[in-house]
């Protein structure tokens, strides 16, 4: 397991990684917690001839309160995400999706940041954030913006990054007390076969919107938005009720298939587990 | 005292300490002075011809010593294979692929360079060209004809073996009931925790090799490498240092290790090779994969009267050291732990164009336990019988033993009921079929699994086997008393430093801190046959037991002329040499050690020194046995299986130290669970590998796997002088069955009747949602 050779850079600053990878082009990879990159490098599927290490870059890295919301460094690492008691008050979907990464050597070198740029298909944190409704703060060579969720994940392994962006920070502008993260885990990776987040706005005891997100499914993490109408006006202690509406999450998506898994399973399973993170996100009502 | 309280203790492992705080030397440990490395470029296609290999760039790259094609090696042995079974055929296999390729993966350049990296970067500069052949992966296309792995023989079949005990058709013909069922049991990969690596020193001074090899079996090793590169015997010297589990695999002799000794001779300079991961799952032996046909005949009281087995081994695209003879021991095992006359078996070994099958945890006997145990439930099942009572009919009575089974085989001892009652007795059966009932009257999916299994084991006699069968242990006093162990075993995992330790403890009178145990270096140990096939305590063990009886016998022999008396009046006791009656006049084994080092005051026909070397020949295999009972619950949501309760009832002997004995069967379930519930290699129809990496392979991790509740009967054996059995491969081989046993009586409310491995989520659902898996219905119609 040896990657092809590369150079080595560190960044200390977000202008200085955006100017190397202003300066190395399509050579050059950002290295976070290397949980998804070096893989793939030792495979050599990826051979980037540069790595630009984020990891000294000042002020990436957190948990903090703003005007924005909850903002959360794009370098902090699932393990922190998870046992932050700020993220498992202000969304507790995130904390739950952070804590079923992996196993513990992945989520204490892992970053929350490099999963969102990442985009596996069948990633954790993603689907919690498309149903957090996160804003995703980029740094690029023109400035800074922000990137609602549902414009970020484009497709498989594709963001809104462009070549020259860095992911600084994720944003949930919204706290939703009520929500949360359930998993099919694959036997072998523990990546999810299927995961479903859910996140909840409740008022007087009933479903004012609910914001389901499902990965494993599709090529991007989706939102299951006609199981998120039928749930609008819905009492949260209708168990029943919330369980049989969460049918045919995955409409309209083409489901992905492979030797663990087939399409078919996904698609029923998708259903399950958005049940369960409803139900689930439902009891954190009441 | 350690000298009574040994046998039977609970000693933790002395090997441990160093193993888990990383103070150990496995072999990619082994740093020598001017180490190069090599990388392989493997085959991409499962079967094609090599029209052209062009190594130039390659040799250019920077840091590159050579890049050996199967032409540099025209002059040493192929990869070699020992079974001699009649009309087997025998493809060539060349240690770097010749003209062809028939799985993907084969070896077909070896880069050697002077860091890792310059020879992996090199590997990826050779040019290869194939013309690609048709894939060989269906055994029941295989089995039919065309297209052939090799050509050259005109057929996929290596050979066929059948074995007729009795008279099964007039069995069938006179049956009341009869089951069949179309079994299959897949291919596993071993994933042991380190993978293979090996380092060959050529020295041309004074032309000797030393291969440090993490390797089950390094005598036999030693042998084969000679027999390869034609060097003299008596100048290899082979090593395997710690050896991070095998489970078979490393049971072999692979083309890397003879590539790496040729290339360390071409180069002068030692080879290292360890590798990857990816290239364990393509190119290390893999385990099981079988299709087997089996049909049950049996009267209305489930009294079975005939079995007919039709087996079709996998056996992959070439032989390694002992793949033909792997299903053998499925064909002989069969009848299982019951009483049945009329056995017929019909073997095909089969070439296909996959990585070969070999060893795996096992080997052959969990296949056969599988087929066995499942019949038994179809068969309870179209009776409408409790499953227990027809294994109770049918199971081998105590007053049978020796028993000679249908097939030809005699197991030693046994009390089958006994381990069968004690374990229905721990799990509760009965309420547990109560608590089953109850929960599907509430919809809960709850299912109960047994298995009664027998293997054969402690290979074991050399007449039996296709190599040397026996056992050597040397037993060496030195000057102060302490003792040096060395035996012909090769543990790499199963603890017989602790175990063999404690047999020396208890028949010298010594502390088990005084007590090393040496293994796996040719220049230190004598000829030995290394650790497989459950056999180190029952074998090597029983050469250890002779040894110190010879040392023993010599040390009386001492003591007596030493403290004027008869031996005839001496006895060993309390850890000393004493006059009986007059314990103040003694001596301990260290005091008698030094005096016959000394050579002073020695019997004038005794020679100096304190040693013995000694080797057992075991006059039969051995033959553990116990029930296992596994209760699972299934999500219908999901078709997750989770595994409520797990006990197990072994019984392998007399037992040495209980502690060990129950982690190898904790690991040898761990093993066989994993193979019901979640683990297989997947070729696809061309021969690709599709799920070869830790991410898609599905090894458990602790939480997958339920904790276990052991009991134990003890049987003693005749075959060695301690009643030991083996049992480092019986969990494996009794865990299997209990759990897919489970799974389907779960879902009898769904008219299953079987399904295959792994009872993985989508396949448990799939069954459930009537997708798949087979009824009685349709059982009947096929
Ligand atoms: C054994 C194992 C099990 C795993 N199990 C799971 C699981 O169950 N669930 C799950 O969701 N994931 C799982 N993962 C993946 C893990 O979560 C990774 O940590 C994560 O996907 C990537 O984060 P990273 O910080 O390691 O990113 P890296 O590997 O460093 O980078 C990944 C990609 O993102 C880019 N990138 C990283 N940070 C930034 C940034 N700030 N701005 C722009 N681009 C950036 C990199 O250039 C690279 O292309 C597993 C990984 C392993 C090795």
């Amino acid at each position: 397991m040896i990657p092809a050779s590369f150079d080595y850079l560190t960044a200390d600053s977000v202008e200085q990684a955006i100017g190397l990878l202003k300066q190395h082009g399509d050579e050059a990879k950002l290295l976070a917690g290397g949980h998804s990159l070096l893989p793939m490098m030792k495979l050599r599927l990826a051979r980037p001839n540069v790595l630009i290490d984020l990891r000294n870059v000042a002020g990436m890295r957190g948990i903090k309160t703003t005007a924005r919301g909850l903002e959360i460094g794009a370098l902090t690492t699932h393990a922190a995400v998870a046992q932050s008691t700020e993220v498992s008050a202000y969304a507790p979907l995130l904390a739950e999706a952070a804590a079923a990464v992996g196993d513990v050597q992945v989520r204490h070198c892992g970053t929350l940041g490099g999963s969102a740029a990442h985009a596996d298909a069948a990633a954790d944190e993603p689907a919690a954030l498309l149903a957090l409704e996160a804003q995703f703060e980029i740094a690029g060579a023109s400035g800074v913006r922000t990137v609602a969720a549902r414009d970020f994940f484009v497709d498989m392994f594709t963001t809104a990054l462009g070549p020259n962006d860095v992911l600084t920070a994720v944003i949930l502008p919204r706290a939703f007390p009520a929500s949360a993260y359930a998993k099919l885990p694959h036997p072998a990776s523990h990546y999810p076969v299927v995961g479903a987040a859910c996140a909840l706005a409740v008022s007087g005891g009933s479903i004012e919107g609910a914001r389901i997100a499902i990965t494993g499914v599709g090529s991007v993490p989706f939102r299951a938005t006609h199981v998120e109408g039928l749930l609008a006006g819905i009492p949260v202690h209708d168990r029943k009720k919330m369980e049989s509406l969460c049918a045919e999450a995955a409409r309209g998506v083409e489901a992905r298939s492979d030797a663990y898994a087939g399409a078919e399973y996904r698609v029923a399973m998708a259903d399950v587990m958005a049940a369960r993170a409803v139900l689930a996100a439902a009891e954190r009502a009441r | 005292m350690a000298f009574t309280s040994m046998m039977g203790a609970r000693v933790t492992r002395r090997e441990d300490p160093r193993l888990i705080t990383g103070r150990s030397t496995y072999v990619d440990d082994v740093k020598l002075v001017g180490t190069t490395y090599a990388a392989f470029v493997r085959s991409p296609f499962a079967h094609a011809k090599i029209t052209r290999i062009d190594v130039s760039a390659a040799k250019a790259s920077p840091g590159v010593l050579a890049a050996f094609t199967a032409d540099d090696m025209r002059n040493v042995g192929d990869v070699p294979t020992a079974p001699q079974i009649e009309g087997l055929k025998v493809p060539k296999h060349p240690p770097l692929a010749r003209g062809r390729v028939a799985y993907a993966g084969e070896p077909v350049v070896a880069v050697i360079a002077e860091t890792p990296a310059a020879a992996r970067d090199a590997a990826d500069l050779v040019e290869v060209e194939y013309e690609e052949l048709p894939a060989v992966v269906d055994l029941e296309r295989a089995v039919a004809g065309a297209p052939y792995v090799h050509d050259e023989f005109g057929t996929n079949i290596a050979f066929t073996m059948e074995i007729n005990g009795g008279d099964t058709e007039s069995a069938f013909k006179n049956a009341a009931v009869t089951v069949s069922e179309r079994l299959l049991n897949q291919r596993l990969a071993p994933v042991s925790i380190e993978p293979r690596g090996m380092v060959a020193h050529w020295e041309p001074g004074p032309q000797h090799l030393t291969l440090w090899s993490s390797t089950q079996i390094p005598h036999l090793l030693r042998t084969q490498m000679a027999v390869a590169l034609g060097i003299p015997e008596h100048r290899v010297r082979s090593i395997a240092p710690e050896v991070g589990g095998g489970f078979g695999s490393k049971l072999d002799v692979y083309a890397e290790e003879i590539v790496a000794a040729f290339a360390s001779r071409a180069l002068d300079r030692p080879v290292k090779y360890v590798e990857t991961r990816s290239e364990s799952f393509m190119a290390t032996v893999h385990g099981r994969d079988q299709i087997d046909l089996v049909e049950i005949a049996a009267d209305r009281d489930g009294r079975i009267s005939g079995l007919k087995v039709k087996i079709l081994a996998n056996l992959g695209a070439y032989h390694q050291l002992l793949t033909p003879a792997i299903p053998t021991l499925t064909a002989l095992m069969v009848p299982g732990a019951y009483d049945i006359k009329n056995v017929a078996v019909t073997l095909h070994g089969l070439f296909t164009t996959e990585v070969p099958t070999d060893a795996y945890r096992g080997a052959g006997r969990p296949e056969a336990t599988y087929l066995i145990e499942r019949a038994i439930d179809l068969l309870a099942a179209k009776l409408g019988m409790d499953p227990a009572e027809v294994r109770r009919r049918n199971l081998i009575k105590k007053e049978q033993f020796p028993y000679a089974s249908a097939v030809g085989l005699t197991y030693d001892t046994g009390d089958y009921h006994a381990a069968f009652e004690k374990a229905l007795q721990l799990a509760g059966y009965d309420a547990l079929r109560k608590e089953q009932e109850h929960g599907r009257s509430e919809g809960r999916l709850l299912g109960i699994g047994l298995s009664s299994y027998v293997e054969v084991c402690g290979m074991g006699p050399s007449s039996a086997l296709p190599a040397p069968g026996w056992g050597s242990a040397t037993v060496r006093m030195e000057p102060t008393g302490r003792v040096t162990v060395m035996t012909g075993a090769s543990p790499h995992g199963q603890g017989e430093e602790t175990t063999f330790a404690q047999m020396v403890s208890d028949r010298l009178g010594v502390p088990i801190d005084d007590v090393v145990v040496l293994h796996g270096d040719s220049a230190i140990v004598q000829y030995g046959i290394g650790t497989f096939g459950s056999r180190s305590t029952a074998v090597d063990g029983a050469a250890l037991y002779r040894a110190l009886d010879t040392v023993r016998e010599k040390a009386m022999k001492i003591a007596a002329h030493q403290m004027e008396a008869n031996v005839g009046d001496l006895e060993f006791k309390n850890g000393k040499i004493a006059v009986k009656g007059n314990p103040e006049k003694a001596m301990s084994i260290g005091e008698v050690a030094f005096a016959a080092f000394r050579g002073l005051n020695l019997p004038p026909d005794v020679e100096p020194g304190l040693e013995a070397t000694r080797r057992f020949e075991p006059p039969n295999f051995v033959y553990p046995f116990g029930t296992h009972v596994c209760v699972v619950e299934i999500e219908r949501a999901t078709g997750a299986v989770k595994v409520l309760k797990y006990v197990a009832v072994d019984d392998c002997g007399n037992i040495i130290n209980p502690m060990i004995v129950e982690g190898q069967i904790h690991g040898g379930i761990a093993q066989g669970l994993s193979q019901a519930l979640y683990e297989e290699i997947v070729y696809d129809e061309n021969g690709q590998l599709t799920n070869g990496s830790l991410l898609q392979y599905a090894v458990p991790h602790a939480g997958q796997l339920p904790m276990y509740e052991l009991d134990r009967t003890v049987t003693p054996t005749d075959v060695n002088p301690m009643g030991i059995k083996g049992v480092g491969e019986a969990g494996t081989i009794g865990a299997t069955p209990a759990v897919v046993n489970a799974v389907v009586d779960a879902l009898a409310p769904f008219g299953i009747v079987n399904m295959d491995m792994p009872c993985k989520p989508e396949r448990v659902w799939r069954v459930m949602s009537g997708h798949d898996g087979e009824t009685n219905e349709k059982a009947a119609k096929s």
